[in-house]
Formats: structure tokens, C-alpha cells, sequence
């Protein structure tokens, strides 16, 4: 196990040297930054089975505040990246601690409903640009602005982020809290009688979730310079979180990255080939893929894997050099 | 005083299809537990469906009411046997996937087929104009309040005071028992998708007479069915009633004192209020 993850540490600080094309480069900064938002969605809808439909409004607030920062002030973007993490984790207060009374799809619902509620706010707020949005620095005056001509500063920054955040979700994986998560998505009433406080390790899941699903947002807006409701708060930005996990597998450390390795070039290729008109035929195959997903294997491709594909492997890779000789 | 009462009565008359379509949601709700986050999009395609009949075949109101009816109930029972009955028993995350998906698969596809353009109903029989009393209604929204309204209340009737209505909510209550009792728990819960399903199409083809029509109404329209549903109480019809013919009001007075923008924001706000307060609903009787 730990050669492989060497090995896909190697591939990730390669890639960029790899491949060649501002195109790729910027593929591939994409994949990260999608792998980072899902990653986060993940420790809330995979782990602790809380689905989110509205994780938009954690992505806005990490990406509105720098650009505010920015706008108001001429402040450097990254001096709002905690102001963005801030009002996300109030956000999430607000939201988390009566929705997690209940159980089932009242949090599903509640969130769709409060997300739709910030996007409208926004939309018609003087100060957050209103319908036009917020722009961040075009050129950067420091290194703090972190504005870089090319994808690869941002590839680069992106893979530490990346890597931070499956570094805690690994050790939360294996601590208390990954049990308590698992225990209460297969069974919040079971779990709860087993004196798991479910209510609070929900919460916790939802604020880490948040915390990072902003930090994504506050690195979108670094990489494109500009954000507005529908690109910071729009529905679509949730729904692709959501299918990112769960194609590569919710709940599962390597997943969310799977996915959006898959996704995001298959998206960035059809918009090239489409131009504007792509958008329908994408959240179509989006809405057949979960279809799909929800009908035959929940778990995503990473299940599929374990469970199909991997134990074929196995008996090959386990049979003994001599045998395989005679065979 | 008689703008106010002039907003009163249309906040009602839509509110009064509101609940029709959220009574099919809360049937659904109440009956399996499962959330249809398809329902807005169900409407949706109500909405275009009296679109291309009237488009098509120069249909009357009478007319593509009824085409939306038949072909979503053929729709929502399809979508029961096809999908809702394949995840029921799996995990959660399969439930909330599965209809999610098919929110988007239906908006989108309406998206690419009809392009994101707002359309409306060319004129038909319904335009104009009625006078009650001191009130002025468009017969459009009249005949859509009280259509809806009845159909409500019928759906309630159905339930409570048929045999059938009993086979349903008996499954409802207990599934192995009504099986013991020679009802298939199958049959029921189809006939309640397709129930469910008809209920949001007519709602859809009723308001499309007056109603903007576009590929992503149903998003707006499905959160107001779960208010609808979250004031009303979880799986009750006479809560839906009360509570969508409520929420239009809410909507009606403030857009209409706050501002057309801020419409959404509050009765999205309220849903929010209720989590907080009231999370069983109002009227917290189960179905």
C-alpha cells in the first residue's frame, strides 16, 4: 500500500513536467481543485451519509470574502480566505444544529433550500456585486495576491491543499470519529443506542466539511479572478460535488480524486467541442450517471474495484510462481 | 385596501396549487419515507407538456390538463417500478441519489430540447379577466385555484374515504400486514407514484396558463413543495392544504410589500424558521 501511494505522490508532483499545453496544465490544476471541494463534500455526504445539495454556499463564502477583500479594500485575496472559512463554519452552525435534530433527508432538503436562499441574498447584494459578482486582482502586485501567469503555481498550490486534506481524512478515517461516522451512516438510530453521540459528530463532520469546501472556493477565485452567484452559489456547483464523489466512490479516501480525474477532463474536452451548448448534454449524462450509480453500484468505482475487479487480481497476483510457469 | 385584497386572493389562488402539487410529494413522503427530489421537475414537465399540446394539437385547458395527468401518472409509475422500487431497501445515499438524478436528467433535458429560453402559453380560451365584487381575477388563475383546490380535497377524499384510499394508507401503516391482509403493497405504492406524479402534472399544466415556463422552474417549485410539506406535517394532506394555500399568501404579501426579489427568500427563510421551531410541521399528524 504505501509503494502505490508513493508512486501516485510521484505521478502528482510530475504531472505538470509531464504533460505540456496550457491547456493540459490547466486540466489538470482543475482536477485538483475539484478533487479538493468533492474531498470535502466526502467527509460529510461519504463518510457520515449526510447528503448536501447546497455545499455551494460553503464554495461561496471561501470565494466571495477574498474577493471582497480584494474589492473593498485592495487588500491582498488571501487575507479573506479565513474570513471565507469563518462565515462558512457560521453558516454551518446555523444550518447543521436544527437539521441534525432530525434524521434522513430533512438535512438533503434543508440544504437545497439554504443555498437557493444565499444565492437569491447575493444576487441582490450591492456590496457582493450583486448579479455581476466580484473580481479578484488581474495582475499580482505581490506574491500574497497570488495571481500566476499559468496553471502551475496553482497546480502546485492545490496539491498541498489536496494533500493536507486526505492527510486528515486519513487519520480521521482510522480514529474515533471515522468509526462514529461509518456507525451513524449505517444506522443513526443504531448507532445512537450504542452511545455514539451522533448528533455532535455530525456537527463535526459538517464544520471540517465546510471549512475545506471554503478553502476550495477561496482557491477558485485565486486561480479565475472572478466570481458570481450562479459560478459561486449556483446549484450546479453542489450537484458537481456530489457527482464527482460519488462516481469515484463516497465515503472512500481516494474517490473523490478518481472521480474528478475522470470527470473534469471528459467536461473541459466537451466544452471545447460544444462551446456553450454542451452545458444540457452534461448535467444529462451527470443525471444518467447517478441514475445509474444509485441503481446498480452506490458505492462508485472504487466498490466496483474492491469488490469486482480487485479479487480477480488478487488470485492471479497470489498464485505461486511455479504454478503460473506450468499454466 | 383593495390592492391588499387584490394580493390576497392571487397569493391564495396560487397557493391553492401549491398544495395540489405538494400534496403529491407529502403522499409519497408519508407513505415510504422517501423524498422525490424530482417532484419541481415533475411539474415542469406538466408545464410543457400543456405547452406542446396547445403548440400541437390546438388543445383546449380541459384538454392538455388531461394529457399531463395521464402521462405523468404512466411516468410516476414507471419511475416507481424502474427506480424508486429498485433503491427503497438499499442505502440512504442510493434513495437521495436516485431522484436527484432524475431531477437533473429531466431538467436538462428539457434544457437542451427547449433551449433555457422562458416560453409562455400562446392565448387560449382562459385569458381575461373576472370580477369578484371589488376584486379583479385573470380566469386563468380562477380556474387554476379552483381546479386545484377541488383536486386537493379529492385527493384527500380518495385517500380517506375509498376502499382504494384504505388499501394505500393501509401500506402506508404496515407493509407486511396489508400484505397479510391480500393488498399488494407493490400496486399501492405505483398507484401512489403515479398519483403523486398526475397530482404535480396538472398542477404544472394549470399554471402554465399564467406561469412563466422554463427548464429550471422546478428547481424553485420543488423547494416550495418541501416547505409546503415541512409546514404542513410530514405526509398529511390536509396540512398540505392548509400550509400551500398559507405559503402563497406569505409569498403574495411580500413580494408584494418587500419586493418581487425577496419573494423566495422569505418563504425559503421560513423553511429554515420551521427547522428551527417546529421541526415535526404544524400540523405534525402522520398520514
Amino acid at each position: 500500500m504505501r509503494w502505490r501511494l508513493a508512486l501516485l505522490a510521484a505521478a502528482a508532483l510530475a504531472a505538470p513536467l509531464l504533460v505540456q499545453g496550457s491547456f493540459y496544465h490547466r486540466v489538470l490544476a482543475l482536477i485538483l481543485l475539484v478533487a479538493i471541494s468533492a474531498s470535502a463534500w466526502n467527509i460529510l455526504g461519504g463518510y457520515a451519509g449526510q447528503v448536501s445539495f447546497g455545499h455551494a454556499m460553503f464554495f461561496g463564502a471561501g470565494a466571495y470574502m477574498p474577493a471582497l477583500v480584494y474589492s473593498q479594500w485592495h487588500a491582498a485575496p488571501a487575507l479573506g480566505v479565513p474570513l471565507g472559512v469563518a462565515v462558512s463554519l457560521g453558516i454551518a452552525a446555523v444550518l447543521g444544529v436544527p437539521t441534525f435534530r432530525l434524521q434522513g433527508h430533512y438535512f438533503s432538503m434543508a440544504t437545497i433550500a439554504v443555498a437557493e436562499l444565499i444565492r437569491i441574498l447575493v444576487g441582490n447584494w450591492r456590496l457582493l456585486g450583486a448579479a455581476v459578482g466580484l473580481q479578484g486582482p488581474a495582475t499580482g502586485r505581490t506574491l500574497w495576491d497570488l495571481t500566476f501567469r499559468g496553471s502551475v503555481s496553482y497546480y502546485y498550490i492545490f496539491l498541498g491543499v489536496l494533500a493536507a486534506l486526505l492527510g486528515i481524512t486519513a487519520a480521521m478515517e482510522r480514529s474515533r470519529m471515522g468509526y462514529y461516522l461509518r456507525a451513524i451512516r449505517s444506522g443513526e438510530r443504531a448507532a445512537r443506542s450504542l452511545g455514539v453521540p451522533a448528533r455532535r459528530y455530525k456537527l463535526y463532520a459538517l464544520f471540517l466539511s465546510a471549512a475545506f469546501t471554503a478553502l476550495a472556493g477561496s482557491l477558485y477565485l485565486v486561480m479565475i479572478g472572478f466570481v458570481d452567484p450562479d459560478s459561486g452559489l449556483g446549484i450546479l456547483v453542489s450537484v458537481q460535488m456530489v457527482i464527482v464523489a460519488a462516481l469515484g466512490g463516497a465515503g472512500t479516501l481516494f474517490g473523490p480524486l478518481l472521480g474528478a480525474a475522470i470527470l473534469i477532463p471528459l467536461q473541459q474536452t466537451g466544452n471545447v467541442l460544444f462551446g456553450g451548448g454542451g452545458t444540457g448534454a452534461t448535467y444529462i449524462f451527470y443525471g444518467g450517471i447517478i441514475i445509474v450509480l444509485s441503481l446498480f453500484e452506490p458505492g462508485g468505482l472504487l466498490a466496483i474495484w474492491r469488490e469486482r475487479l480487485a479479487p480477480l487480481g488478487g488470485r492471479w497476483a497470489g498464485r505461486p510462481k511455479g504454478l503460473r510457469r506450468a499454466a | 385596501m383593495i390592492v391588499a385584497l387584490q394580493v390576497v386572493v392571487g397569493g391564495l389562488l396560487l397557493g391553492a396549487v401549491y398544495a395540489l402539487f405538494s400534496s403529491g410529494l407529502t403522499l409519497i413522503w408519508g407513505m415510504m419515507n422517501v423524498v422525490n427530489f424530482a417532484h419541481g421537475d415533475f411539474v415542469m414537465a406538466g408545464m410543457y407538456l400543456a405547452f406542446l399540446a396547445v403548440v400541437w394539437l390546438r388543445a383546449g385547458p380541459a384538454v392538455f390538463t388531461g394529457v399531463a395527468a395521464a402521462l405523468l401518472f404512466l411516468f410516476g409509475t414507471a419511475v416507481y417500478y424502474g427506480l424508486v422500487r429498485r433503491v427503497m431497501r438499499g442505502p440512504v445515499l442510493s434513495q437521495i441519489l436516485s431522484t436527484f438524478g432524475l431531477a437533473l436528467l429531466l431538467r436538462y433535458s428539457a434544457f437542451w430540447i427547449f433551449s433555457a429560453n422562458f416560453v409562455t402559453l400562446p392565448t387560449v380560451a382562459l385569458s381575461g379577466t373576472v370580477h369578484l365584487g371589488p376584486v379583479v381575477v385573470g380566469t386563468a388563475q380562477l380556474v387554476a385555484g379552483g381546479a386545484a383546490l377541488l383536486l386537493t380535497a379529492g385527493m384527500h377524499r380518495l385517500l380517506t374515504a375509498t376502499a382504494l384510499g384504505s388499501q394505500i394508507l393501509a401500506v402506508a401503516e404496515d407493509r407486511q400486514a396489508a400484505m397479510l391482509m391480500g393488498i399488494r403493497p407493490d400496486r399501492m405504492q405505483a398507484l401512489a407514484w403515479g398519483l403523486a406524479a398526475a397530482a404535480a402534472g396538472i398542477a404544472g399544466a394549470l399554471i402554465a396558463t399564467f406561469y412563466y415556463i422554463s427548464p429550471t422552474v422546478g428547481e424553485s417549485l420543488a423547494i416550495i413543495a418541501f416547505v409546503v410539506v415541512a409546514f404542513g406535517g410530514f405526509g398529511s394532506v390536509p396540512g398540505a392544504m392548509v400550509a400551500g394555500l398559507l405559503i402563497g399568501l406569505i409569498e403574495a404579501t411580500s413580494a408584494f410589500y418587500i419586493g418581487p426579489v425577496y419573494k423566495d427568500v422569505v418563504v425559503y427563510a421560513l423553511f429554515v424558521a420551521i427547522l428551527w421551531v417546529r421541526p415535526q410541521g404544524l400540523m405534525g399528524a402522520r398520514l
